[in-house]
């Protein structure tokens, strides 16, 4: 019974396919792909109306207010209404803009976070494309997003929009590079780039009882860490919503844009966010693993979108508690602590294997994610105050 | 169905390419340069060598381009003075051309049908880089790494 509902979408999609027994293979291939990629955006542009409403019901009750309760049963109904009003607003392009350049950038944003959702696996059996290198198609493709942020500041032709792409592509080339490193040690526990070989390593139970999921190791906890808050930087999310800074430089890259397109900058982030959350889960939280070997019979795809809906929860909840951090500190953080911290869990992962990947190994990577860490709050001198903030170009 | 695809994509890489070399405006002409990299990017894809197609796009269109359109915008702009034809560009430009098409002639291997090719994994390519390859990547490593410290002294501030 268990396993029947744990299939039941592939069976499904099996199900709607042989309808078309008669026709050539690559036709039955194609239409495949679009099952997979109309159930991909059914699933995430209904995710994207429910955690915008989700999200401010959560941002309102931590403020101690009622979120929307209007429109709707709770106020459940408030997408719809925000999607109608973005529809029949007006589209203004800037009579200075570059008309292609400006309309191609949301597209092209929008296009990179959907394509990055294509290699997560789901659920047993259900990761829309298997791709030999999953994990690199992800960033590849995802490393799009930066020049469609430049685009959008370059081609509004407006100095605000340009301090936030330009501000965007620093941050997010800063940050992209622990987020990259501390993706290597599942990938070399696994020893595959493909999404689906680096859950599956995470499938046994040690004593039963504990899921080996990476985040359960030292190395694992260090580099998930780090990769959620690079994650929380690339999806531009407060504390690091520094490009957007609705307060200094109202809302950067997108200043100049209205209606559907702004909607479109959103959806993208929202998608993007979606995304990384969900390759978190793939590489460190056991993807959609359960947790207890005796609630396996919970489908699969739960188990994933329950971890899913953690993650997010916290990113609202950081939305909620935290403020916007300086562009300096950011800058100072990633290269001088989040990087040597990726390759300490590099090397602690290495020490892992090479100590038998048991209880020794455990101790030891802890040791050495330990040292590391503290040496660099020591180099940092993190108990000094904050320095007296220099001013070059200005007196 | 790949010989179609083959053509499609050809159309578009050249015709990027083409734009990339006399558009007008030098931020479109870096966009198209980009679209030409997709297309040569998708040439692997089609090839069947889907690491070297996701490395071109994650360090062309991740990162080069990002330094063009930088450098782009940061340098003084001159596009509205014709310039008029660079005689030297156009002499490199035949030489590399008049080069390539000699050297595609002289190859022998292109008539002859390749013997079954092992489909070409991330593992393999990996393992292949750290047994026979080792030296090369430690040396482009190297290079990489003297690059990467020659541009921090370049930037670094100087101390009165």
């Amino acid at each position: 019974m268990s396993s029947v509902l744990d299939q039941i979408f592939v069976q499904g999609k099996r199900w709607l396919l042989s309808w078309l027994a008669g026709i050539p293979d690559w036709a039955i291939q194609i239409v495949s792909s679009l099952v997979n990629i109309a159930a991909l955006l059914a699933v995430f542009l209904t995710l994207f109306a429910l955690m915008s409403v989700l999200e401010r019901k959560i941002l309102g009750r931590m403020q101690n207010r009622y979120g929307p309760n209007r429109v709707g049963p709770f106020g459940l109904f408030q997408p719809i209404a925000d999607g109608i009003k973005m529809l029949i607003k007006e589209d203004i392009v800037p009579a200075r803009a570059d008309k292609v350049v400006h309309f191609l950038a949301p597209v092209i944003l929008a296009a990179v976070a959907i394509l990055t959702l294509g290699v997560i696996p789901y659920g047993r059996n259900m990761t829309p494309f298997r791709i030999d290198g999953g994990i690199l198609f992800f960033f590849a493709v995802g490393s799009a997003t930066e020049l469609a942020v430049f685009m959008a500041g370059w081609a509004s032709n407006n100095k605000f929009s340009m301090l936030g792409a330009m501000r965007a592509i620093a941050q997010m080339f800063s940050y992209e590079l622990p987020l990259i490193i501390t993706v290597l040690p599942a990938v070399m526990i696994a020893g595959s780039l493909m999404p689906d070989k680096i859950v599956f390593s995470q499938g046994e139970y040690t004593l039963g009882i504990l899921p080996r999921w990476f985040v359960f190791t030292p190395w694992g906890a260090a580099a998930f860490l780090l990769f959620f808050i690079s994650g929380l930087v690339e999806s531009n999310r407060t504390p690091f919503d520094v490009p957007e800074g609705e307060s200094e430089i109202v809302a950067g890259h997108m200043t100049e844009y209205s209606g559907f397109k702004y909607a479109t900058f959103f959806l993208a982030e929202y998608l993007g966010m979606f995304a990384i959350s969900g390759l978190a889960v793939t590489l460190f939280l056991g993807g959609w693993h359960a947790p207890l070997r005796v609630l396996e019979f919970i489908p699969s795809y739960v188990w994933f979108f329950l971890k899913l809906g953690v993650l997010l929860f916290v990113y609202v909840w950081l939305r909620a508690t935290l403020p916007r951090t300086r562009v300096d500190q950011m800058m100072n953080v990633a290269w001088k602590f989040m990087l040597p911290m990726s390759f300490a869990c590099l090397i602690a992962t290495a020490v892992w294997h090479y100590a038998g990947r048991g209880l020794r190994g455990w101790l030891w990577s802890l040791f050495v994610i330990v040292v590391v860490y503290s040496v660099l709050s020591i180099l940092l001198d993190t108990r000094r105050k904050f320095a007296r903030r220099v001013y070059r170009f200005a007196e | 169905m790949n010989g179609a695809a083959f053509i499609v994509i050809s159309l578009v890489t050249l015709g990027a390419a083409l734009a990339a070399a006399v558009l007008p405006n030098l931020m479109h002409a870096a966009f198209c340069l980009v679209l030409a990299l997709l297309g040569l990017a998708s040439f692997f894809f089609l090839l069947g060598a889907e690491f070297v197609g996701l490395a071109l796009v994650f360090i062309y269109i991740g990162a080069v381009a990002v330094l063009i359109v930088f450098t782009i915008l940061l340098t003084r702009r001159d596009s509205k003075e014709h310039l008029g034809l660079n005689w030297s560009g156009v002499l490199i430009a035949c030489a590399v051309f008049g080069g390539l098409t000699w050297a595609i002639l002289k190859t022998q291997s292109l008539s002859i049908i390749p013997p079954q090719a092992r489909t070409l994994t991330v593992k393999r390519i990996g393992e292949t880089l750290m047994t026979g390859y080792v030296w090369p990547l430690q040396c482009v490593g190297l290079l990489l790494t003297a690059a990467l410290i020659g541009a921090l002294v370049l930037v670094m501030e100087e101390r009165r």
